[in-house]
């Protein structure tokens, strides 16, 4: 387009600003710091003391203090709350990675019957409406004695990443070429070592994204969560963050400081991942 | 952000598997397993025999027990009287189909799904127009600002649900709040002290706006992803049969990217439709029970009035009105994994 219209008055390559330029900057500008506030808002009001928080005309510039953070932290239980996170997003991503590279394997690399069935049920577990089974599970856990219990959850949590886990790895495992696996089996190494030694380093990748899409899934659960464990000392961050505004009124600024600890590790992962997540919608739903 | 807008690439099956025709599969021989003896069946199998089922079985069975018989639990309990004194005894009483006929004949039930549905309806429509148009915006843009408005979508986007609720309470704030501050500033009266969760409607607007903030980014960067897999040619042609921008749209990009929104859609309308954090957190279904779609109104009705046959039925009957929703996008799903 911009070679139409260059003159010989003008020999800089890029096309002169025109209105309509200007205006597209300024809506994207107005749209990123539209999307950002909160983000921002939620981190500044963090490090802001306490006499600049409370007040009618929002203070943009001010001394960062860290008090907010040791209000924060200091609640009761809180490295009881960090450890119960940690615990419940470790074990269940551990959990569906290995249970999920054995099905994805052999949904994607072999033929038997009902594989197709049962990758429409790994497609319809996906979608399972968590938030209104909350009910059945507060029975079903009441009737075994299992309210408040980290175990539980943990393995909640690790069901509710295990469909997605399977589905990512079995296009993972499909992506790569049988004829790599073939040469190592002609090579010599039995399927288990033709698996070992030639696909799964293949997998890194895949195995990264699942598992932190899955830590971010656990880490942010909170229907389940708040059903079934009431018990102070069974709670996750989520419940802390949740009950925090309640607990300590209009603290906003250790409030703030809480959801900033709170989101900075899924922030971080996030935009670690931000490639493979636009990337891998765009790989199945829209075509080429 | 929406609950499950991060599972991203829930909706991309990555590629399709297993589907190569097995030529060069079936020579394999069948090393590493034990060789079983199969039956001369007409279709023929890769190594294994009992191997998948050894390997998928663990899945399966993980599967059954916690969210299959929850889901049958959910229903066996929605025929059930299970209230104080029941769950207390553990005695559970048979009812057939009483707490689905108080459900339908109660005017609050009714309520709630009329709330229910215009909630989704709004916010899927405002993400799915604000997302399209930001995502034709990043594509038209330059690099520099592309990247800007890129990274404040993410961020957006990739704040957890709990800690956006937090800090939209905390914007919207009734005395310290930022917005009441943007309002006044603007020059608008009666934003000294406005409480913007008054009632339930505004409680709900306020959701709204939350939900819709983390959800855009989702569908306005995939949007724009898959803008750059329509070729360039295309809006050539377009520009060069005279095309306005409204009619590009209409005749070049919407058709290609017609599986894109209609995938988004209806993944946006689940999505909507069973949010429980954003509703629930944002003030606890309140003021006065107003601001309760299904999932919150079926918590609720479990535990805080200890109705918890009634609750089930309530969660089997928003359980229904998903899976009309899903089918649609199943539909869609298995039309693409058949085409690619």
């Amino acid at each position: 387009m911009s070679t139409h219209s260059q003159t010989p008055q003008v020999l800089r390559r890029r096309k002169p600003l025109r209105p309509g330029g200007i205006a597209k900057n300024l809506t994207a500008t107005v749209l990123a710091v539209l999307f950002v506030f909160p983000v921002y808002w939620m981190f500044s009001s963090s490090l802001k003391p306490q006499s600049e928080i409370m007040t009618k005309d929002p203070v943009f510039l001010f001394t960062p203090t860290t008090g907010n953070y040791t209000t924060a932290t200091g609640v009761d239980l809180f490295w009881t709350y960090v450890r119960n996170s940690l615990t419940v997003t470790a074990g269940a991503v551990l959990l569906a990675l290995v249970v999920a590279l054995a099905a994805s394997f052999a949904l994607a690399r072999m033929r038997f019957r009902g594989r197709k069935g049962l990758v429409l049920v790994v497609m319809m577990a996906q979608m399972a409406p968590w938030e209104v089974m909350v009910i059945a599970m507060y029975m079903i856990a009441r009737d075994n004695d299992m309210l408040n219990s980290i175990p539980l959850l943990t393995l909640i949590y690790f069901v509710m990443v295990l469909p997605f886990t399977i589905w990512t790895l079995r296009g993972f495992i499909a992506a790569v070429p049988v004829e790599l696996e073939e040469a190592a089996q002609i090579d010599g190494c039995t399927r288990g070592q033709a698996f070992r030694k030639v696909i799964f380093p293949l997998l890194a990748p895949g195995l990264m994204s699942t598992s932190l899409f899955g830590f971010i899934t656990a880490w942010n659960e909170f229907a389940m969560i708040l059903m079934l464990n009431k018990e102070k000392e069974s709670q996750t961050l989520t419940l802390w963050l949740t009950q925090f505004q309640t607990a300590f009124g209009s603290d906003w600024g250790a409030t703030m400081a809480a959801s900033t600890l709170f989101a900075l590790p899924v922030l971080v992962v996030f935009l670690f991942l931000q490639r493979r997540a636009v990337g891998g919608m765009t790989a199945g739903a829209v075509k080429g | 952000m929406t609950v499950d807008s991060q599972g991203a690439p829930t909706a991309a099956p990555q590629d399709a598997s297993g589907r190569a025709p097995g030529t060069s599969k079936t020579l394999l021989p069948p090393s590493g397993s034990k060789p079983v003896p199969r039956p001369a069946r007409g279709r023929r199998s890769l190594p294994g025999g009992a191997l998948p089922y050894l390997l998928i079985a663990p899945a399966i069975l993980s599967m059954a027990v916690l969210l299959l018989y929850p889901l049958v639990r959910n229903v066996i309990l929605s025929f059930q009287q299970v209230n104080r004194k029941e769950f207390i005894t553990r005695r559970p009483e048979w009812i057939g189909v009483d707490n689905y006929t108080q459900l339908l004949g109660d005017a609050d039930f009714w309520t709630v799904v009329v709330r229910s549905v215009a909630f989704t309806a709004a916010n899927v429509v405002l993400i799915m127009g604000i997302g399209t148009l930001i995502g034709l915006l990043l594509n038209r843009l330059g690099k520099a600002m592309r990247l800007v408005l890129s990274l404040a979508l993410m961020m957006a986007w990739a704040m957890p649900i709990v800690a956006s609720v937090t800090v939209f309470r905390w914007l919207f704030d009734e005395q310290f709040g930022v917005v009441n501050w943007l309002m006044r500033t603007l020059g608008f009266a009666g934003y000294d002290q406005h409480n913007w969760f008054e009632s339930g409607f505004s409680t709900l607007v306020i959701v709204t706006v939350l939900v819709v903030w983390g959800s855009v980014p989702f569908v306005a960067l995939n949007m724009y992803a898959g803008l750059t897999t329509v070729g360039s040619e295309l809006y050539e042609a377009a520009r060069m049969d005279g095309a306005n921008g409204w009619r590009t749209f209409w005749s070049v990009v919407f058709p290609n990217l017609k599986p894109f929104f209609m995938i988004t859609t209806f993944l946006e309308i689940i999505w909507v439709f069973k949010a429980f954090a954003q509703v629930y957190a944002m003030n606890l279904g309140g003021p006065d029970r107003g601001s309760e779609t299904l999932p919150v109104y079926a918590y609720i009705e479990g535990q805080g009035q200890a109705h918890y046959g009634l609750a089930a039925a309530i969660s089997v009957l928003t359980i229904v009105m998903l899976i009309a929703a899903m089918s649609f996008y199943f539909r869609l799903i298995l039309k693409q994994e058949e085409e690619q």
